[in-house]
């Protein structure tokens, strides 16, 4: 159990799968059966907008939470009746979380001395820990002359010293500025892979969801609504709801026929080849549609530059607006008359009564 | 007054008054509290109708060594002490707990302790002795009639001012998060509450412990009429028979509040003490 060399090590190969949770608050549904599976070493991304259930998750996982129906493991061993204390999680949360009366080096021994380990092995533990999260100068220091940033490592470092069966990541990074969260997300990612701790990791930002996670599972009303590779989210997005939450996208009317989506007169192959013939509404990503010499007349309503590309809204014909991502070598001026193709990338549907209703309840 | 806002808006920094400011509000302050003992002073001090000041009352008491007439008087401040560590006992060991229970589990009672915390403030200790004087003929026959049974009484006159001093330093501090943090890193509910809590509340439990032995310290009322004694109703005993020795002792327990407050005040400081925090700490007035 105790490690004699102060490097880090987790116990790896741990399992965890929730199956048919339910958790209701006062009557509404914040997980409806759900069910997901993290497999050892794993880090799983539950990505969704808020009210979709994310937090809930991790928090019935941490025993934050009790269940009102269906099974959490972890190892195979049902863990729904085990207190918080005893079920060995690391957690970082959302809100800054240091004990403000307890050095940065006390907070990291906080887990350790709960767990009875002499003072001399909790010192080096710690400083392990620390020097991880390339904090190992900072041991004496209290929270409060941390910046946002740091206190998050710190958090992190002492989730981490206990050496958890599970890490689980509860928004770590909303609180910190564009530029801290996007350093401290990279280097989120390099621990968990060089520890090959099994994490969770919860979040509703999408760009946060793809750089860190092995899988993403995207959840809406208590459930997922789809998990994979952030590549097979986004290149095959099972609906146009995770087509506009994973990445952008527009939403063309079309018609579903003979195994194709039709959209202003071009056949898209379709993700799922098996929907319902009809009207759909027609996710497309802006990427994946093109200036072309020829093809679909259109009119630029406005065209920003973002950096490494340009994305530029036109109107078609039938008045709809689509807009589409460009090299930055392109400027359409407002009012120039271009035209457009699709580049012919499969593409997810939904019947257009559907997708009313979606609107409307979003 | 006028200079107090004047410089503040020269100065620009709402939160940091300049030392002039400083100076003349403590200074003021000082002045409204010192006048009274001053004037206590002065009147132990005369020496008869004729006028003249000596310090022949101070001599003979502490010749006497606090014997004869004056010993209940040392009896009484015993009683006082006693009672005030009852009742900072009963304010941390039920109050306390109970109004983390409410704010962690239980928020939608808040409002319910709230009022009940502060329902004694509103009732006179007149009418507190009449609902409480059956119940202490019950309190006597089980626990006997001895003084610290007061404390359960002063339990209760402490609570709104207790509830206040904790309350506001909970509302400042995220105890659900700070709570949950240190369970998932292990902790029982006894060391969340030991070795998380208690530290993060120390300013305003300490507070409350204040409040109490003050205000234990100076009650009269409840003791007086359930016809117990302590200090204030020993100190009216001796004022009946000799007004300047009463006084005198009234100043030494005055001396002896403030110092017990300033050892709760040390005992009780944090212990990794900010520059910023330590300007900030005040003495109690």
């Amino acid at each position: 159990m105790m490690s004699q060399s102060p490097v880090l090590q987790t116990r790896s190969g741990t399992v965890v799968e929730f199956t048919g949770v339910v958790k209701e608050f006062s009557g509404l549904r914040a997980l409806d059966g759900f069910s997901l599976t993290l497999h050892a070493g794993e880090c799983v991304a539950l990505l969704g907008p808020s009210g979709s259930g994310k937090t809930t998750a991790l928090r019935v996982l941490a025993g934050l939470e009790s269940t009102d129906a269906g099974s959490i493991t972890i190892d195979g061993i049902d863990v729904s009746a085990l207190s918080t204390s005893k079920r060995d999680m690391g957690m970082v949360f959302q809100s800054y979380s240091l004990f403000p009366h307890l050095s940065v080096g006390e907070n990291v021994e906080f887990g350790l001395r709960m767990r009875k380990i002499k003072p001399a092995e909790r010192r080096s533990r710690a400083s392990a820990a620390l020097a991880l999260v390339g904090l190992g100068h900072h041991f004496d220091r209290f929270a409060h002359q941390l910046s946002g940033g740091q206190q998050q490592r710190v958090a992190l470092a002492r989730a981490l010293v206990t050496e958890p069966r599970v890490l689980l990541l509860d928004e770590p990074l909303s609180a910190l500025d564009a530029k801290v969260r996007v350093q401290l997300r990279d280097e989120i990612r390099r621990i968990q892979t060089e520890l090959g701790i099994t994490t969770l990791f919860v979040t509703h930002d999408q760009d946060e969801a793809l750089a860190i996670a092995d899988r993403v599972a995207v959840m809406r009303s208590g459930n997922i609504e789809q998990v994979g590779t952030p590549e097979e989210l986004y290149s095959r997005p099972a609906t146009p709801f995770i087509a506009d939450f994973v990445g952008l996208s527009n939403g063309i009317v079309g018609i579903v026929r003979d195994g194709h989506a039709e959209v202003h007169g071009t056949r898209l192959p379709l993700i799922d080849p098996a929907v319902a013939e009809g009207p759909v509404r027609v996710s497309v990503r802006p990427e994946d549609i093109e200036f072309a010499p020829e093809g679909l007349a259109t009119t630029v309503v406005s065209s920003s530059f973002l950096g490494s590309l340009r994305r530029t809204t036109v109107r078609l014909p039938d008045g709809s607006i689509v807009f589409l991502q460009h090299g930055v070598r392109m400027h359409p001026k407002t009012g120039e008359s271009v035209f457009l193709k699709f580049t012919g990338v499969p593409v997810s549907t939904e019947p257009l009564e559907a997708a009313r209703v979606a609107l409307h309840q979003s | 007054m006028a200079a107090v806002t004047g410089s503040f808006t020269a100065n620009g920094v709402a939160h940091a008054p300049s030392r002039t400011v400083r100076v003349t509000v403590l200074s003021l302050i000082g002045l409204i509290f010192a006048l009274p003992i001053a004037a206590m002073i002065e009147f132990t001090l005369r020496a008869g109708l004729v006028g003249g000041y000596n310090v022949d009352r101070w001599v003979a008491l502490f010749q006497s060594g606090f014997t004869g007439v004056y010993r209940p008087v040392l009896v009484a401040l015993g009683n006082s002490v006693a009672l005030a560590i009852g009742t900072v006992i009963i304010v941390m060991l039920l109050l306390v707990p109970t109004m983390l229970l409410v704010h962690i589990r239980f928020p939608y009672l808040r409002r319910v302790l709230e009022f009940i915390c502060i329902l004694p403030i509103t009732i006179p200790a007149i009418v507190l002795v009449v609902g409480l004087a059956p119940i202490y003929t019950v309190v006597a026959r089980m626990l006997g009639s001895g003084v610290w049974t007061l404390a359960f009484a002063y339990g209760i006159t402490v609570l709104p001012f207790a509830y206040r001093a904790i309350q506001s330093n909970l509302d400042g501090v995220d105890v659900r998060t700070l709570t949950e943090a240190a369970r998932t890193l292990g902790a029982g509910w006894g060391s969340v509450l030991v070795r998380v809590l208690v530290p993060n509340l120390r300013r305003g439990i300490l507070a409350g412990a204040f409040i109490a032995v003050a205000v234990v310290l100076g009650e009269f009322t409840i003791a007086s009429l359930l016809n117990r004694v302590n200090l204030q109703t020993a100190l009216v005993v001796v004022s009946k028979v000799d007004p300047y020795t009463a006084v005198i002792l009234s100043l030494l327990a005055l001396a002896f509040a403030s110092m017990l407050l300033l050892i709760i005040g040390r005992l009780g400081a944090p212990r990794n003490q900010t520059l910023r925090r330590r300007t900030t700490v005040k003495g109690p007035a």
